[in-house]
């Protein structure tokens, strides 16, 4: 199965235009650490997670795969360790749900290899993690926006990486999949010892599910940690400049606007 | 059929998608008969195969051997290249109504082989110039349109279509001052024509080659499809992947335009057909582009220079005939659903 992976920057350094969104941020991700990404909108959860996956060059400093940099390594090789989920997506070209989901088999195959038995098979238990059994022959055109996203939940989980980088994954899901998707990764994350990296809107998905938090401020300023130190509502109010409010219940803290 | 859940349905879908090829391998040989036994000299399937096996009616043998099966090659070829530079341009543009045709890549690609011709150039070096062109253009489209922003379809089309009537004028101009006779008709350029091909090798072997590479790289063309951040992600190096479809791409448009001129359409209707018979994987979809776009082209030509007697159509009426109404109904039902 997927082999432990560390995931860790160093002196990390990101801009957009002038703006500066973290500067010499250095931090390491573990084998079994699952977590979520805070911030407002535009204060780079996105940016950064696309440096981390490679696919954007850091505008300083280094992004580092099991102590290599990024930039020393194949995309082939880092795509099997490395899965992304995107925020936003295009789509032309249309196609079947599995035909779709298959494509996530790419970096195992060779340039002439077809999808084996036990590709499909991959292909077949991910869509089932995502509650799309029975959507294999579904046009991905008629799906819902819902739909949609655990389709591409599955994609990513059929690349098999051993570091999930995670844009907004419950974007569009109703609480029943949120909560059956994100307590699937997170229990899969823990057994099979990867990491989970999440950019997450709901303070209290990242206080139930997630062992670190990072939040990213619009000065540019990152704070990390174990979730528990993390999350209360002085720092909330700090990150989201929103008076916020702490209730306890039997499951943990909650946090809401005030 | 047995309804057993599981391991059954990808197979099921290949093998509809291999009965698919099939069909198309069998319209391409009965295009080949059509146009073997069609023409101005009727002839019948038999009198074919006695005129390919001997020559003892020395005037079929020639009809036949001289004629026919070169013209037959040429446009099997020139057909088979548009459909998979199209193919190729619709991933590398994430459009499907990009073709090398209404971009202006023919254009372009001609413009540049004319001014080779008109200076005296021949062989090869006219096929550089061509393929220079086709690079030039193609890399004026994706500059221009491209812009501040992303390529929407709108400002995609309108950037080609106004690239391409340029070029059709400096074609004009090109063949206004160029000395008489020494050129190719201006049909040839403005809208393409078989009469004049002549050696079958060149455009075997690109088409050859093409289709080895294009089989090569099929299945990252399925991840491009996806976007280029998501076919990064999934491992694939996005800027040379890019620039060896941008070549290719070029490469076998230059090779159509210099056999057959500028002719329309078949890179934008072959994919599109492709797809709506459920070939949408590119390892599918390429080898479908070459039969069905080489199939249709030899029809069309066989049409094209029987259907009106004693007149020779040039075969680019045809596919625009075709293609305009098949291009405005895609228009209309929205690029999302094609």
């Amino acid at each position: 199965m997927t082999e432990k992976s560390n995931l860790s920057c160093n002196e990390l350094h990101l801009e957009i235009g002038n703006k500066i969104l973290c500067d010499s941020l250095s931090l390491q991700i573990g084998p079994g650490e699952t977590w979520a990404v805070l911030g407002l909108n535009g204060a780079g959860k996105t940016t950064l997670l696309h440096t981390l996956a490679g696919i954007r060059p850091p505008d300083a400093g280094q992004v580092l795969l099991n102590e290599t940099d990024l930039t020393q390594l194949s995309r082939h090789d880092i795509a099997k360790q490395l899965g992304l989920l995107l925020q936003t997506h295009q789509d032309p070209f249309p196609g079947k749900v599995i035909e779709h989901v298959l494509i996530g088999r790419h970096p195992y195959l060779k340039a002439l290899e077809w999808e084996s038995e036990s590709d499909y098979q991959i292909a077949k238990d991910a869509l089932s993690t995502v509650g799309l059994i029975g959507f294999e022959n579904r046009d991905i055109q008629s799906l819902s926006g819902g739909e949609y996203q655990r389709m591409l939940i599955a994609m990513v989980l059929v690349q098999q990486p051993s570091i999930y980088l995670l844009d907004e994954p419950v974007n569009h899901l109703d609480w029943q999949h949120q909560h059956q998707i994100l307590s699937t990764l997170v229990s899969m994350t823990e057994q099979q010892t990867c990491s989970l990296v999440m950019a997450l809107h709901d303070v209290n998905l990242a206080a139930r599910y997630c062992s670190h938090t990072m939040m990213m401020f619009d000065d540019g300023q990152v704070k990390s940690g174990h979730t528990s130190d993390m999350l209360n509502t002085e720092t909330l109010e700090d990150l989201y400049h929103t008076p916020i409010m702490q209730i306890d219940s039997e499951q943990g803290q909650i946090f809401t606007p005030a | 059929m047995t309804n057993e859940q599981g391991h059954k349905p990808i197979h099921a879908a290949r093998q509809k998608a291999y009965l698919y090829l099939l069909l198309l391998l069998l319209i391409t040989l009965a295009s080949f008969i059509v146009a073997l036994t069609s023409g101005s000299l009727s002839l019948s399937f038999s009198e074919v195969i006695t005129a390919i096996s001997s020559d003892a009616n020395p005037l079929h043998h020639q009809v036949v051997y001289e004629l026919r099966v070169p013209r037959m090659i040429h446009a099997f070829t020139t057909g088979a290249l548009l459909a998979m530079a199209g193919a190729l341009m619709q991933v590398l543009l994430r459009n499907p109504l990009a073709d090398p045709y209404i971009l202006g890549i023919s254009g372009g690609s001609a413009v540049f082989a004319l001014i080779a011709i008109a200076l005296g150039l021949v062989g090869w070096t006219v096929s550089l110039s061509a393929f220079f062109g086709a690079l030039l253009a193609m890399f004026l489209v994706f500059g221009l349109a491209r812009g501040q922003g992303s390529w929407t379809a709108t400002r995609l089309l309108l950037t080609g279509v106004v690239l391409a009537s340029g070029w059709g004028a400096i074609i004009s101009f090109v063949l206004t001052i160029a000395p008489q006779g020494k050129l190719r008709s201006l049909i040839f350029w403005l809208m393409g024509d078989l009469s004049f091909a002549e050696n079958i090798w060149p455009a075997l072997i690109t088409l050859a080659l093409g289709i080895l590479i294009c089989l090569y790289f099929a299945r990252s063309l399925n991840v491009l499809s996806l976007g280029a951040m998501q076919a990064q992600s999934l491992g694939l190096h996005i800027n040379r992947f890019r620039w060896q479809l941008y070549v290719v791409a070029s490469l076998l448009t230059a090779m159509a335009i210099i056999q057959a001129g500028n002719i329309g359409f078949i890179g934008l209707i072959i994919p599109h057909l492709l797809r709506l018979m459920g070939l949408r994987d590119y390892r599918l979809l390429i080898p479908g582009a070459v039969l069905a776009g080489g199939s249709l082209l030899v029809f069309a030509d066989t049409v094209a220079r029987s259907a009106i007697e004693d007149t020779a159509l040039p075969v680019g009426i045809l596919t625009a005939a075709i293609g305009v109404p098949i291009f405005i109904f895609l228009l209309y039902r929205g690029v999302k659903s094609v």
